[in-house]
């Protein structure tokens, strides 16, 4: 449903300069921040914010607000917009909507010239963006649904390091997703206990271990520490299947000079693959993924901290929009959810945020949450990275929501096998392949997938043992963020 | 023999299951030719994970349709190194892959020497690492035949 956009007294933008620029304070759509007829140029970015005005305010004027104070506006006029060619630097609300069921919402299309951002700077759109405009009183709430990305901007930026593509040709591995686990316990192991369980996971089958978000450099175990023995791990892991192998070295810590330091003594160990956690900032991303760039490197990122602004649904940023900035800030691996496990996350809405990391081309996908279509001008590919309290017994429903181009993380799934580590990793490869054969024969995975697995296990008692544990957990809570055009239910098993 | 759970260099996307049959092995081919990838037929004696280039037995076989004719091809590098690594490999044109879309084993030697791991300790507790493919131990125009142990 549109809203009307009114005629009455104060709706429109002030055309006589004189009266628009008397001191004093007008409504934001007098402005010129409200502007139906717009329609956005081709080197214009796009946003669409989901809003919830105060009481009594109306949202025409609430989202021209939101397109004044992510742009030009100040609260009252200043006669100084005159020595500038304002119009341009104006963000353009042009089209609000109510939000289907939900009483009280509205969508607010907000156009943005491309003078507004610097090139190549994620820390510059952002702070325009998402800076000011989700403190603004007048708004209870606001959330960053999606964004569109002109084609001029987004060649301004360098984008992945190395791109899905180009590592699968590095590590070898083909025509199957990639199997990861975090070392667990997260917290407390020495360095030489750590690298135990990196070569047993290895040794066992998985193509990646990874360090967790909280592990940098604590007192238990020191980052040089852990860089030795993992690497040590990885090498002797290598050895004993033929495979290239790798662990994701955080190197997240402090300051810039520290994560340089870990990141060239990870680069001098051989190490092919590092890791940042998104809590470091935009800038600092841009900055790794320049020295990943340098390094021949894979880049990790882990999204630490985005569910304090992603997950509710009235206010933040969508982790698609995230997912869009990290993808021209250049990192290789996301983490981008489950929908099975143990992490927030509606199928269709995560599965929304796969096509982000890995089209050419995003297509407009109401029901996966994608307002807008995204030309991603043949930027590199980031392989999306489902963790979160995924095991064996998934393995049907992982495959047939994300297909091929995806690193599957099974730590609890790995690590707690009651046969051990190895065992763990052999029962998720045996599983992962079988499955990923059965499809390519023609058999429909999503129906068959349970008995391809148990047949499966036949031959193979440690999967046969993943299956009896876990075989029966699932995590079937209503997601929180899910998209408002279609009914969606967490997926039975 | 190798010491890891399967007991084989576990490159490729099937090297965790019993080896393919002929029949599996058409299946898997058929898929590629249905989304449009050329198939390779690549071997070689030294299946070191950094050996990237195997030798190719012919070219990609981009005007092949037809799985038989794959298998075809299979059979005869099998004839000819029967004792070598033989993998198939699938190549997609489509613009932003441009790459190997699907990789797997289909001959191994019967025993598989596997490799050895190679420390030199360095300053800082440093080490650099060499993975030696024991395979390379004779020389190259010998490690096609069986071994005996």
């Amino acid at each position: 449903m549109a809203i009307a956009t009114g005629a009455s007294d104060g709706a429109t933008a002030i055309t006589d300069a004189k009266r628009r620029y008397k001191a004093g304070v007008l409504k934001y759509r007098q402005m010129g921040y409200w502007e139906p007829d717009y329609v956005p140029k081709a080197t214009d970015t796009v946003c669409l914010f989901r809003i919830t005005p105060q009481e009594g305010v109306d949202p025409v004027e609430a989202a021209a607000a939101v397109a004044g104070e992510s742009s030009t506006a100040t609260w009252t006029v200043v006669w100084t917009d005159r020595l500038t060619a304002c119009d341009n630097y104006r963000a353009k609300a042009f089209k609000v909507e109510a939000v289907p069921n939900s009483p009280g919402q509205f969508f607010a299309w907000v156009a943005y010239d491309i003078i507004l951002f610097e090139e190549g700077s994620i820390a510059n759109m952002t702070a325009s963006l998402i800076g000011n405009v989700f403190s603004f009183k007048p708004l209870k709430a606001a959330r960053l649904e999606d964004i569109q990305i002109p084609a001029a901007y987004v060649k301004t930026f360098k984008g992945p390091p190395t791109g899905l593509i180009v590592e699968r040709e590095r590590l070898d591995k083909f025509g199957r997703p990639l199997l990861g686990a975090t070392t667990k316990p997260k917290l407390g192991l020495s360095g030489r206990n750590y690298g135990r369980v990196v070569y047993e996971g290895l040794k066992g089958g998985l193509d990646f271990m990874k360090d967790d978000e909280n592990i940098n450099s604590q007192p238990f175990m020191h980052w040089r520490d852990r860089f030795l023995y993992v690497m040590d791990a990885v090498n002797k892991a290598s050895a004993a299947t033929g495979e290239v192998k790798g662990s994701y070295l955080n190197v997240t810590a402090a300051t810039m000079e520290d994560m340089y330091e870990r990141a060239d003594f990870a680069r001098q160990l051989g190490s092919v693959v590092v890791m940042i956690d998104l809590v470091i900032g935009w800038t600092a991303i841009q900055s790794m993924s320049n020295w990943a760039r340098r390094n021949d490197m894979i880049l990790h990122m882990h999204r630490a901290g985005h569910g304090t602004y992603t997950r509710q649904k009235n206010h933040g940023v969508s982790f698609r929009v995230i997912a869009k900035w990290l993808r021209l800030a250049g990192v290789d691996h996301l983490h981008t959810g489950t929908a099975v496990g143990k992490l927030e996350g509606d199928p269709l809405t995560v599965q929304g945020y796969y096509n982000v990391c890995r089209d050419s081309y995003t297509r407009q996908d109401l029901p996966r949450g994608i307002f807008f279509d995204q030309d991603w001008c043949d930027i590199r590919k980031v392989m999306p990275v489902a963790s979160g309290g995924i095991h064996a017994g998934q393995m049907h429903q992982l495959l047939d929501l994300f297909g091929d181009d995806v690193v599957l993380q099974f730590g609890g799934g790995t690590i707690g096998h009651p046969a051990g580590i190895q065992a763990g990793a052999v029962a998720n490869r045996v599983a992962l392949e079988a499955m990923v054969k059965a499809r390519n024969e023609g058999h429909n995975i999503r129906v068959e997938g349970a008995e391809i697995l148990r047949k499966a296990a036949r031959g193979c008692s440690p999967l046969q043992q993943a299956l009896d544990t876990w075989g029966d957990i699932t995590f079937n809570y209503t997601p929180t963020d899910a998209s408002d055009f279609t009914p969606t239910a967490a997926v039975a098993r | 023999m190798m010491t890891n759970p399967v007991r084989k260099i576990t490159q490729g996307q099937f090297s965790f299951l019993p080896e393919l049959t002929d029949a599996e092995i058409s299946l898997q081919i058929e898929y590629g030719l249905n989304r449009g990838y050329a198939w390779s037929v690549e071997y070689t004696d030294d299946p070191h994970p950094r050996n990237t280039y195997w030798e190719m037995f012919g070219m990609p076989m981009f005007d092949l349709k037809d799985a038989a004719g794959v298998l075809m091809e299979l059979q005869h590098c099998r004839k000819t190194f029967p004792q070598h690594y033989i993998r198939l490999i699938a190549f997609d044109s489509t613009r932003g892959v441009e790459s190997i879309v699907m990789s797997f084993i289909v001959n191994r030697p019967l025993s598989e020497p596997g490799f050895g791991l190679i420390r030199q300790e360095a300053g800082g507790r440093t080490i650099h690492y060499t993975v030696h493919s024991y395979a390379t131990d004779r020389p190259e125009g010998e490690r096609g035949a069986p071994q005996t142990s």
